[in-house]
């Protein structure tokens, strides 16, 4: 480098934006501003876009001055087994802080998405109002808030592109919220409003789709009934993406087939969700939902969906004894013959073997996503009675572009050892009822070199893999550990050692000491470590305890 | 308590010390707390369950699926990992698809018992129409004999089926009434 040339200024700072532009990832934008002073203040400037994965890796106020030109912000909130109970409902993830700093600091803000957070109706009053050209709302498995809110953003969002509620626990307390959108309200791209419990006045859905000529995407909910989807479709014929939320389809045949036409009248349909009896063999169906499917079912899945990218199959009756339902490891293996765009599975089922796993792994070198969940604890393959390692290894070996991945049924700290050597571009594990000591997650930890999230639990891992990998929880976003063999000692020397994590301790039951007076060798029931710049946070309930 | 625990107080304290393993196999050692701490070994019921039902699948005589030990079991909570609101939504489904819908009783002059419909599954009049001569073809007596289907409505007053827009019907009927014979045909007038 030519020293004392100012090089950055070969090109007006306009250039600099655009090569940046090009940049794919925030890693490389990171780089590109640790160059030199210019164009850390270029990308500054030019970089509008934001994930922040962990809401409290960052003060919000913080995020908002390192980057003051943002347009679109992600924020995830509670960690991912929330969705499953084991996080206390009060644990945190409240969006105030970063609704409030994002309204002093972004006025300009266009979209929103929120997941796994606690949203009150408040915010989404903030957001209404404060947001001038605001155009996408998203908020994916949040709570808090109810139809009053949306009601605000419906009447005040006059740009709003896209809606999309996912899985959100929402209080119905405004039956007429979809009326606040004004007649000169024509924007809407994206209607997903699925999870809402209430009753949706189809007059006003039907008047508010038929000015919205961008409308690409439509996801009911269960209120609205099928002769009146026929109408509705009839009104959108541009739709890509249509769900009929938990509408029981198959209980109407006669009206089917009538749906089917009105269907058929949408040219550019790509993608269905709903519960249906048959399935969509005549669409290039990217993503659908199938009610009660069995092996069989999926052997003509895998026959004819040939363009199917993503599969997930849920147990029907997840805490029934074991009924004869025909639903094995032979459907995920057709499902893996069959389809050779497959690349993220989720699949439940109660029996798996060894070398079907193997053959899923042959099959299907390009999954990045493997997820499978086989109900009963620690089972083995039910024909050799071995453990399961063999198969899952065969599948972390395969598929070298996984990137997610789900373990279960009986497993040993083998198991471990291969995904610690092969799965390098693992970026989330999920563990549970697996291994027999800490080397399994001592082979995780000092492997996996883009592990980001980890989350195990009744694992009977200790202290000693987490003391020794220390450094790579700060790599990571995350680990959750629950009711595994780690000690408060062990929490409380990570926590000396490591200032840039927080070290969440867990404690619901309020018997005994408090966990200051606790000896080391206490049992610590539930664990959550995440690396963070802004230090404990202020928000802790009284179970969680964060450890300095 | 004072410092020092004997014997016997151990193998008290071990008998309840709640650990992942077999039950009778021995646990890694652990020291034993010397001071009184109450929650030195934390209830762990989900742990417990899963013990017993450890046990009991190893015993020879697993075989069949449905074992009591199974049937009796503790859920362990957060398994399976399904989120709660689809787990409802099966159970729901099969519910809903009985519970949901406008279900009115029909009744058929000389039929000797009624039949219910639910109104939410047709689409007009033609529909229910259909289903009502599909219903109660087998009472018809002699062929050909005119009928009118009429609905009792919310005031209680007896209405001709088909002259108010489907859905004002079918938020207004209670239930409805196939009139036969000659007293169908009077004051009927030209069409039904």
């Amino acid at each position: 480098m030519v020293g004392g040339f100012r090089w950055a200024a070969m090109f007006p700072d306009e250039v600099w934006e655009h090569v940046f532009s090009f940049l794919p990832a925030d890693a490389d934008r990171n780089a590109a501003a640790l160059v030199c002073r210019a164009w850390y203040r270029i990308e500054q400037r030019s970089r509008w876009r934001v994930f922040v994965g962990n809401c409290y890796a960052v003060e919000p106020a913080a995020a908002v001055r390192r980057f003051p030109e943002v347009r679109a912000a992600a924020i995830k909130g509670k960690p991912h087994f929330a969705d499953f109970n084991l996080v206390p409902s009060d644990w945190g993830g409240g969006a105030e802080a970063w609704v409030e700093a994002m309204a002093e600091g972004w006025p300009h803000l266009e979209e929103l998405r929120l997941k796994r957070m606690v949203v009150s109706d408040d915010c989404l009053e903030l957001i209404a109002r404060c947001f001038k050209n605001f155009k996408v709302l998203s908020l994916v498995s949040c709570e808090g808030f109810s139809t009053a809110g949306l009601a605000a953003i419906a009447a005040n969002c006059r740009n709003l592109r896209e809606l999309n509620l996912h899985e959100n626990e929402v209080e119905d307390n405004c039956l007429h919220w979809m009326s606040h959108f004004p007649e000169s309200f024509t924007s809407l791209v994206t209607l997903n409003i699925a999870c809402l419990e209430g009753e949706v006045n189809v007059y006003v859905l039907e008047r508010l789709i038929g000015r919205c000529p961008n409308l690409k995407t439509l996801r009911l909910n269960h209120s609205v009934p099928i002769q009146r989807l026929v109408g509705l479709l009839h009104r959108a014929p541009q739709l890509v993406d249509l769900g009929t939320g938990k509408f029981a389809a198959q209980h109407h045949p006669e009206l089917f087939s009538t749906l089917e036409s009105a269907i058929a009248g949408c040219k550019n349909l790509k993608s269905l969700s709903g519960f249906w009896e048959a399935g969509p063999t005549y669409l290039p169906a990217i993503y659908s939902v199938m009610d009660l499917i069995e092996d069989d079912g999926l052997i003509a899945v895998a026959a004819s969906c040939k363009l199917l990218q993503e599969l997930r199959v849920f147990p029907s009756d997840p805490y029934g004894a074991a009924q004869p339902i025909s639903l094995t490891e032979h459907g995920l293996v057709a499902i893996s013959a069959g389809c050779p765009m497959l690349h993220s599975v989720l699949y439940f089922c109660r029996q798996m073997t060894n070398s079907a796993l193997l053959t899923v792994a042959k099959n299907c070198p390009n999954f990045t996503c493997f997820r499978l969940c086989i109900m009963e604890p620690h089972t083995p393959d039910y024909i050799t009675r071995q453990p399961l390692d063999a198969g899952f290894s065969a599948i972390v070996e395969s598929c070298k572009h996984l990137r997610r991945l789900s373990l279960s049924g009986l497993l040993t700290d083998l198991v471990f050892k291969s995904i610690g050597a092969s799965a390098n571009c693992l970026e989330m594990l999920s563990v549970a009822f697996a291994g027999d000591g800490d080397a399994g997650l001592h082979y995780i930890l000092s492997g996996c070199k883009n592990l980001r999230k980890l989350e195990i639990r009744d694992c009977p891992f200790g202290d000693q893999p987490l003391l020794d990998n220390a450094a790579k929880l700060e790599t990571m976003r995350s680990l959750w550990m629950s009711s595994c063999s780690v000690t408060l000692g062990a929490c409380r020397q990570l926590a000396r050692k490591m200032p840039l994590l927080n070290v969440e301790v867990i404690n619901e039951r309020k018997r005994g000491l408090p966990l200051e007076l606790q000896p080391d060798n206490c049992p610590v029931e539930k664990l959550y470590i995440y690396r963070t710049v802004a230090g404990p946070r202020s928000d802790t309930p009284s179970c969680v305890w964060i450890l300095r | 308590m004072d410092g020092g625990v004997g014997y016997a107080d151990m193998d008290a304290l071990k008998a309840t010390e709640l650990r992942l393993g077999l039950p009778g196999s021995d646990p890694p050692e652990k020291p034993l707390p010397t001071t009184t701490t109450t929650t030195a070994t934390t209830a762990r019921p989900t742990k417990r369950s899963l013990d017993e039902d450890r046990a009991a699948r190893r015993e020879p005589s697993e075989g069949g699926r449905a074992t009591s030990t199974r049937a009796t079991k503790a859920q362990v909570v957060g398994w399976p990992p399904i989120r709660s609101y689809r787990k409802n939504s099966f159970q729901a489904m099969k519910a809903t698809a009985e519970a949901a819908g406008l279900y009115v009783k029909v009744s058929m002059d000389g039929a000797p018992y009624l039949r219910k419909i639910d109104l939410e599954v047709y689409a007009g009049y033609k529909e229910l129409r259909e289903a009502l001569e599909d219903m109660f073809k087998c009472f018809e007596g002699c062929k050909g004999s005119e009928y009118a289907i009429t609905y009792e409505d919310k005031d209680g007053d007896l209405m001709l089926v088909g002259d108010v827009p489907w859905e004002m019907f079918t938020s207004s009927c209670k239930k409805l009434r196939i009139i036969r014979g000659a007293e169908a045909i009077r004051g009927l007038g030209s069409s039904q």
